[in-house]
């Protein structure tokens, strides 16, 4: 079987406004893709439509995970599919506290009558704190709330940490992050990398890719893809930026 | 707790064995014939030398229930009540239980794990009391049965007993309650005397078409700091029943009182509770109302801030399911100056449900530096509830900060797509929100020791909403 994340001819709308526009992309396990793009070039809107957002109608198009087509999938099902979204602005859930949602999250990828081992669960919740530098009392406060951004971001990685995705679609998760907290942030995306992990990250600059290195790089612009190529085109975009990408090639791909 | 309790317990065996004696009168049921109606006068309560005064403000409160009219929806203070859920003639007076229903009960009233002492009611008569602290004893704390207290505090008693008249709108069933009550909880807490853990009450309804009374009087002396837990439970949910509670807080100078109500009646039961605290100088309250049963609930509470620097903090949440109406009326009444009042009442909406919220701030002319807050959150889970909020200030000094504010809202929907694509299913989701959306009200309380019986409570609930949405599961 396909062991990747195969996206086909996937267009999506926003109301009666197709937003992605035919998009390709594979990203095999064990690879790190970035998609670059300027803003409103359809990024946040692809993440969203394959994570099973509501407001995002999905057309046309298929979206396999290792050969499995998610997109008859609720959200919550494709994320028990091993689908992970990093959201780029995480929801703050009030009185809920950020140990009990993820643990609510793995639960729920348990069997009826089958209950999370709470020793277990805080060992490796911890483990994983450590590794992202989250603070403890973090477990006991409410989900997002009143977290700096870069807090947010770092809580994103751990719940990926936890659920243990096969791929991991991270959107922009490096907006609004200092130098310190991306260099954490990429630190846990970097150690849960491996064989059994596809990401793709999500992006509109450079300065990330420094720190997690992709296999390949495709820009994508107006909902389509219209270049992709190795590490070093992020170098060039970041140096070029955009322009240089012609309508010829737009038109071909 | 048990093998701590036991040693503990020879130690207060003079209490305990007063506390047999009630079971013992509980166990033997002297009305052999027709259960008496409740809209019949109520028998003499059995207890021996109950003071005169007692037992005529009995008979006379018999009489003004009589001569009140049933309330009117046309009456401001039980405007959208649904009153036809009020059929009194249905119930049958207090009937006691039997030996092996007492013993059942008094297994089933597990509350926290740490408390300082215990009492157990069914259908108006004790069934268990505990102390677990012998020191309490020794400090001067009372911790008795209503009917022992009359006789034993006859002038504490007397002073405090229904001392504040009902002003929310259930006078009438507040003369009910005085015709018809026969025990209860009174704890006195001496000046000074600081009580760690909470104190635990359970009252239970049992048999179909039942009643009960409960009565709460709790006075906290000068400096004293209490916590006591109220549970009312029903024997069987599917039994229908009557409750009537009254309870009266006092809390002396400087003195702390957390008041923590658990109303987890069956969803049969018509529920009335008029709360009255009053607050003195430099005091604070805080009353935490955990609303989950009942068809009809009524709560009443007022707080009097009768003294500068006081405070009173309160608090409720309320889950609602199927045709459940949660009827909330309060009154933050601010007779001093530089005092304190917030507000806090969340409601949770499912199904056909309905609450009403008729809260007024009073600031009274000599309370100026008056600080009061109301704060009325709806959450609707479903198109067909119907939440009332009809908040009301009436202010009579000139410098005072109030606000006030009525909300209604749905689930948010990416509150709700962020739980989702976490794997989390719709329904666990919207769980997990209403969870945190009542865990604000709970986590005010600063009695860690009364909190996880709650939360318990409140997970019973959803686990019940969950099995009759899906009665197939």
């Amino acid at each position: 079987m396909n062991q990747s994340l195969v996206i086909k001819d996937l267009h999506v709308s926003i109301g009666d406004k197709p937003i992605v526009k035919g998009l390709n992309l594979e990203v095999p396990k064990g690879e790190v893709h970035a998609i670059m793009g300027l803003n409103g070039s359809g990024k946040s809107t692809l993440a969203k439509a394959i994570a099973g957002h509501p407001d995002y109608t999905i057309t046309s198009g298929t979206v396999r995970l290792d050969g499995e087509d998610i997109l008859g999938l609720e959200a919550d099902a494709r994320s028990r599919a091993g689908l992970f979204l990093a959201f780029q602005y995480p929801s703050e859930i009030p009185g809920v506290s950020n140990a009990n949602f993820i643990r609510a999250a793995l639960q729920a990828r348990l069997g009826e009558g089958e209950e999370l081992e709470a020793v277990d669960y805080y060992h490796r919740l911890y483990e994983k704190m450590d590794m992202l530098e989250i603070r403890r009392d973090f477990t006991a406060r409410s989900v997002n709330e009143g977290f700096s951004g870069g807090e947010k971001k770092r809580n994103e990685i751990l719940q990926m940490a936890m659920l243990e995705p096969s791929y991991a679609i991270l959107d922009e998760t490096d907006s609004g992050l200092d130098i310190d907290a991306l260099k954490i942030v990429a630190h846990g995306v970097n150690t849960l990398k491996g064989p059994n992990l596809g990401v793709l990250l999500i992006t509109h600059y450079q300065r990330l890719l420094n720190y997690i290195v992709p296999d390949q790089v495709h820009v994508m612009m107006d909902g389509r893809i219209v270049h992709s190529g190795d590490k070093s085109l992020a170098l060039e975009l970041d140096e070029k930026g955009y322009d240089w990408i012609t309508p010829a090639e737009l038109a071909a791909a | 707790m048990s093998e701590q309790t036991d040693t503990l317990l020879t130690a207060d065996y003079a209490d305990t064995a007063e506390a047999r004696d009630a079971t013992r009168i509980a166990d033997e049921p002297t009305d052999v014939g027709l259960p008496r109606g409740l809209l019949n006068p109520p028998d003499a309560p059995s207890g021996q030398g109950l003071p005169d005064w007692f037992l005529t403000s009995r008979a006379q409160a018999w009489q003004s229930f009589e001569a009140l009219e049933m309330p009117a929806r046309t009456e401001q203070a039980w405007r959208f009540a649904s009153l036809g859920k009020i059929k009194l003639q249905a119930y049958h007076a207090p009937l006691p239980v039997a030996g092996e229903v007492a013993d059942r009960l008094i297994e089933r009233s597990v509350g926290n794990t740490t408390v300082a002492g215990k009492m157990v009611f069914a259908n108006d008569a004790l069934l268990d009391r505990r102390l677990f602290s012998p020191e309490l004893a020794a400090q001067g704390v009372i911790w008795k049965p209503l009917e022992a207290a009359v006789v034993e505090h006859a002038d504490l008693f007397r002073k405090h007993f229904m001392v504040q008249e009902a002003v929310l709108g259930s006078q009438k069933f507040a003369a009910l309650h005085r015709a018809h009550v026969r025990t209860g909880t009174f704890l006195y807490v001496p000046k000074n005397v600081e009580i760690a853990l909470p104190l635990e009450v359970f009252h239970w309804l049992s048999g179909e078409a039942g009643s009960s009374f409960p009565h709460t009087l709790i006075i906290a002396e000068a400096g004293s700091k209490v916590t006591l837990v109220d549970y009312f439970e029903s024997d069987r949910s599917e039994e229908t029943g009557f409750a009537c509670a009254v309870n009266d807080l006092i809390i002396g100078p400087g003195a702390k009182l957390t008041y923590v109500c658990a109303q987890n009646w069956g969803e049969k039961v018509v529920s009335f509770q008029i709360n009255s605290t009053t607050v003195e100088r430099d005091a604070a309250a805080m009353s935490l109302h955990l609303n989950l049963g009942a068809s009809y609930a009524r709560l009443e509470s007022l707080s009097r801030l009768v003294g500068a620097g006081g405070r009173s903090d309160m608090l409720a949440a309320t889950v609602t399911q199927g045709d459940q109406e949660f009827d909330q009326r309060t009154l933050q009444d601010h007779v001093q100056p530089h005092t304190t009042s917030d507000l806090l009442y969340k409601n949770s909406l499912s199904d056909t449900a309905k609450t009403v919220f008729a809260g007024l701030i009073r600031v009274q002319p000599e309370a100026q530096h008056t600080d009061a807050y109301q704060k009325v959150r709806n959450l609707m889970l479903s198109d067909d509830a119907e939440a009332n909020s009809m908040p009301g200030l009436e202010i009579l000094a000139d410098e005072v900060r109030c606000t006030h504010g009525a909300t209604s809202g749905h689930v948010d929907d990416e509150e709700l797509f962020y739980l989702l694509s976490r794997g989390i299913s719709h329904k666990a989701a919207q769980e997990l929100i209403v969870h945190g959306f009542l865990n604000e009200v709970l986590e005010r309380l600063p009695d860690a020791h009364a909190t996880p019986k709650l939360g318990a409570l409140l997970a019973e609930k959803f686990a019940r909403m969950k099995r009759q949405q899906s009665p197939a599961a």
